[in-house]
């Protein structure tokens, strides 16, 4: 369990990380969301005590990470996979954390084992694609087989076995009962993975709930209704006080109203369905509506076009000012 | 229209790109897939004239690059996106570019505006972040405003706002007419944005079709039946109904049911017949990552195995309860089951055609893959890889 | 528990080429040189002045290759320090031991131990070669002063190390430590201990204080307000308080 209280963080008259409170619970993934420059990365490193915060605290299973005796076996991240000494070996590289919180050597070859790179245990790690490093970054975040697990863009440089296996990974530490905290952009992935969701947009807790919450609250439902009979669904429709737009294709698509209710009016009124299925929205779509307001700058819309004919035209991307201050 | 023909590049005695022939046509984003190590990298740089084909060509509006008049100004590349000398500013980079292919210097204005970057223009790009580089190098590819443009995986490091982004922005330079082939690890990407895969697999072509045909052709799509949840006769009724009728039936985890092998009016004529009502009928395709994964079984490099655990876990506090593991979770995700495996691993890869086929969808322009004992030899993403054999 | 983490520094130490071809820099510049200048001087002595052939020692002289030998110390105990942070390794370092002195400790402890045994060895290796180079002019460790002065050379390199890892610490960037620390012991200290105007305040940096212990014979004329043992503590005072500095500044920051 990671139990954030109040936790600040203020980089001189910028508040990075403003008053967040939010808790981790084991058993689930929860996936942490969030634009560039919303402070999740600082977050993070202040959980693991890297950063120290300006005000508030964060506790992991109740106690300060500097009071943790060998905390590799009671939490595990993975902060960023390029952060390995390139003359190292993998095999050294998790051999030397592992004695320094007095795990055995033999859980080396484990892990290393789990994450695939036996065979290049002894290569230095400079020699590693992003894919292989981002393993042995996962390897050292399973060392100490910890309780709470911490991954920040775990499947950056993964191919799709690679993103497939981290994913079905994530699941089975939750399904253990551990804590898995996992932070990404893509949110088609995090759909597939996460069962909570924590988002936070400058610095601020903007939602703490879970995944189908969290798309409800953040999307319309529509249904989507295909029939034989459809003049007969319409009117059904239509006495129960519900109204259906009709797409091309004989298709019907009602909004603000639930498959089960249409299911049951179907039934009571012997109308065949040939189907019958909601609609939602995608994560992309919750996380765009919820975290429009506090994106950092908002495109100058147009500027770019006017300026001569030569350009493809698109529609300009939000300018990225805000995050090189992470760098620092 | 980038266009190869046979395009093959050996490394020593290793075959990185074996017999290529495909085309990249003109007003669609055509995804390029493949396993780490399938040749996909050499395969771009081959297409961009910084690596010579062993055999066969790569052509681009009918050119190899290198006799393009003013390449720059004809195609555009993201690569690398770290590839900037980190001293310069991200305008100056730009500059230095587009005088080298002779554009004025008033459209890196505006390419830095298209990308976002013109509020960082005048920054050193060494304190660029990842995605900051990646726009950067997006602006690069935009700058001769080409009409083919080449991405390797452009959405690495972006943020949701900057991969919605990208998707439409490659959505709508195919629309104006471009040729836009992108690779990406991200399947459930490729899905939004492509609208025609190239999937290779050890060099060779696995397939060449529309995402909608690979995802049909790779997977069987499947009915979402729920029934209502207060009465779970009728969904032992309707299992036990649909089965007699030849259809294959998988609970789900939150109580809907998976069915596979009836088209949805027959399962609706059926739960009518037997008297059950439908809470859902919904069609459901596999995703493309289901079909990809189906289709490059044999071609990945690193398998992962699992957890054996030396016990290390903290003991809980005194007082705390274990937490329960949650129902239903924690089983890797449903799959199409894998393709039937081969038996042998044929030498020759005329044995291969036979034995190794089955499963195979009738791809245009298939190559049987026949497992090749050394795999591709892609120096950028599967150098360390060869050393693991 | 420090027992482990110092476990796990020797395997960090170990497991990187740099510390291999420093220390192995150190121990063969030192020792060459210190053998060239033997050879030469033995040929040499006949054509020197009397007044440097009365304060002639044997044992100073087979030192000489400590003043270029101590810059490879200097890049090992830079190296050890800063490719923590130059790879990143620091975050995850820190993520395992989140007791930062225990951290900074146990590296310079493990660091010491391995500069010390390699000084030592380069230390006793080069006064033996070059007093047999030295010939009849040689002496030996028997004479008064002379094994002090070979165990302190040893111990001066390791000081040197302990000092650079100090600096590097409060530093964090390889190119910056390296930057000030390479000219500052090779160039301005000499020149600082060699102006008069400067002496008074140069003798007191620590490689001029330092390596007071290596001097066997002391030249006619000589003011230093210290001795062999005391130049050695006022460069153990100058490696206290940069390691202070180097822990107060990596408790107080950010990682």
């Amino acid at each position: 369990m990671i139990e954030l209280e109040g936790l600040t963080k203020r980089y001189g008259d910028k508040l990075a990380v403003d008053n967040l409170t939010f808790t981790v619970r084991p058993g689930t993934v929860t996936g942490f969301l969030g634009p560039n420059g919303a402070g999740k990365s600082t977050t993070m490193r202040m959980i693991l005590g890297l950063d120290h915060p300006t005000a508030g605290s964060v506790r992991i299973d109740g106690r300060r990470y500097q009071e943790l005796k060998d905390p590799l076996t009671y939490i595990g991240a993975l902060l960023d996979a390029k952060a390995v000494h390139g003359g190292r070996s993998a095999y050294n590289h998790l051999l030397c954390l592992a004695q320094s919180n007095g795990i055995p050597a033999r859980r080396v070859d484990e892990v290393l084992d789990i994450v695939g790179l036996t065979p290049v245990a002894r290569k230095k790690a400079k020699n590693f694609s992003l894919g292989m490093s981002q393993r042995l970054g996962i390897a050292a975040a399973l060392l100490g087989d910890p309780r709470i697990l911490m991954f920040d863009e775990p499947v950056n440089g993964l191919d799709p076995e690679g993103i497939q296996w981290i994913r079905s990974l994530m699941k089975s530490l939750a399904a253990q009962g551990r804590t898995v905290f996992v932070s990404s952009h893509l949110m088609s992935e995090m759909a597939l993975t996460a069962d909570h969701l924590v988002v936070i947009g400058q610095g601020r807790l903007l939602a703490d709930m879970s995944m189908a919450d969290f798309i409800a609250q953040n999307s319309q439902c529509r249904v989507r209704i295909r029939t034989p009979e459809r003049e007969r669904m319409l009117d059904v429709l239509h006495t129960a006080g519900i109204t259906a737009v009709e797409k091309d294709g004989g298709l019907l698509e009602v909004e603000g109203s639930r498959a089960e209710r249409i299911g049951e009016l179907a039934a009571e009124h012997r109308i065949v369905l040939h189907e019958l299925s909601s609609q939602q929205s995608s994560l992309e779509e919750a996380f765009m509506q919820l975290t429009a307001g506090s994106v950092e700058y908002h495109a100058h819309t147009g500027q770019a076009q006017q300026t001569g004919g030569t350009g493809p035209a698109v529609v300009p991307a939000q300018p990225v000012a805000a995050d090189t201050k992470k760098e620092s | 229209m980038i266009e190869a023909v046979g395009l093959t590049k050996r490394y020593g005695d290793k075959l990185a790109v074996d017999n290529l022939s495909f085309q990249v046509r003109p007003g669609a984003v055509t995804g390029f897939l493949g396993p780490n190590g399938s040749g996909k990298s050499t395969t771009m740089r081959m297409i961009l004239g910084l690596d010579n084909p062993t055999a066969g060509t790569v052509t681009i509006c009918g050119r190899p690059y290198r006799e393009l008049p003013n390449a720059p100004r004809q195609v555009g590349a993201l690569l690398d996106a770290k590839a900037v000398h980190g001293g310069r500013s991200a305008r100056n980079h730009l500059l230095c570019l587009a005088q080298l292919s002779g554009i004025p210097a008033r459209r890196v204005d505006e390419v830095l505006g298209v990308v976002g970057l013109h509020d960082v223009a005048k920054k050193r790009s060494r304190g660029f972040s990842l995605g900051m580089g990646q726009r950067l190098g997006i602006a690069a590819a935009l700058l001769g405003d080409p009409q083919v443009l080449l991405f390797d995986e452009p959405v690495n490091g972006l943020d949701p706002e900057g991969i919605l982004w990208v998707r439409n922005l490659m959505k709508s330079l195919a629309a104006e007419g471009r040729t836009v082939f992108v690779s990406s690890h991200l399947m459930s990407e490729m899905a939004l944005t492509a609208d025609h895969l190239i999937v290779i697999g050890r060099g060779r072509l696995l397939a060449d079709m529309s995402v909608k045909d690979f995802i049909a052709a790779n997977s069987a799509g499947f009915a979402r039946v729920r029934t209502p949840d207060t009465e779970p006769q009728q969904r032992e009724k309707l299992t036990s109904v649909l089965t007699e009728a030849g259809a294959h039936v998988l609970p789900e985890q939150d109580g809907a049911l998976r069915v596979t092998g009836l088209p949805l009016p027959r399962i609706s004529d059926l739960a009518h017949e037997a008297g059950v009502r439908l809470w859902e009928l919904s069609p459901h395709q596999a995703s493309l990552e289901e079909a990809y994964m189906r289709m490059t079984q044999e071609a990945v490099d690193y398998r992962s195995t699992a957890d054996q655990k030396a016990g290390l876990m903290q003991p809980l506090p005194p007082g705390a309860e274990p937490p329960l593991p949650v129902p239903g979770q924690g089983q890797p995700g449903w799959y199409v089951p894998p393709p039937p495996q081969r038996d042998e691993r044929a030498s020759a890869p005329d044995t291969a055609q036979s034995s190794g086929t089955s499963g195979r969808p009738a791809a245009p322009a298939e190559q049987p893959s026949a497992p090749v004992a050394a795999s591709a030899a892609d120096p950028a993403d599967s150098a360390p890889s060869e050393d693991a054999r | 528990m420090t027992t482990q983490i110092i476990r796990s520094e020797w395997t960090k130490i170990r497991s990187v080429a740099s510390t291999v071809w420093t220390l192995s820099l150190a121990l063969v510049v030192t020792v060459a040189l210190g053998m060239l200048v033997s050879a030469l001087t033995r040929h040499g002595f006949e054509n020197m002045r009397e007044q440097d052939r009365l304060s002639f020692d044997p044992t100073y002289i087979s030192f000489a290759g400590m003043g270029l030998g101590q810059l490879a110390m200097i890049v090992f105990g830079v190296l050890v320090v800063t490719n923590e942070y130059s790879t990143g390794m620091i975050r995850t370092s820190l993520a395992a031991v989140p007791q930062r002195g225990v951290f900074l400790a146990s590296k310079v402890a493990v660091a010491t131990a391995l500069a010390l045994v390699v000084g030592m060895v380069t230390s006793f290796l080069a006064f033996f070669l070059g007093q047999a180079l030295l010939g009849s002019l040689g002496t030996s460790l028997g004479e008064e002063g002379v094994l002090r002065a070979v165990i302190g050379g040893g111990l001066y390199m390791a000081l040197i190390a302990m000092f650079s890892m100090g600096i590097a610490a409060m530093l964090r960037s390889p190119m910056l430590s390296l930057g000030i620390l390479m000219p500052f012991f090779f160039l301005i200290s000499g020149i600082l201990g060699a102006v008069p105007a400067t002496k008074k305040f140069g003798q007191f940096l620590p490689d001029q204080a330092g390596s007071r212990i290596m001097q066997v014979v002391i030249p006619a004329g000589d003011d230093t307000p210290y001795g062999p043992w005391g130049g050695l503590g006022i460069m153990a005072l100058w490696v206290i308080a940069a390691l202070a500095g180097g822990y107060l500044l990596l408790r107080k920051r950010d990682a």
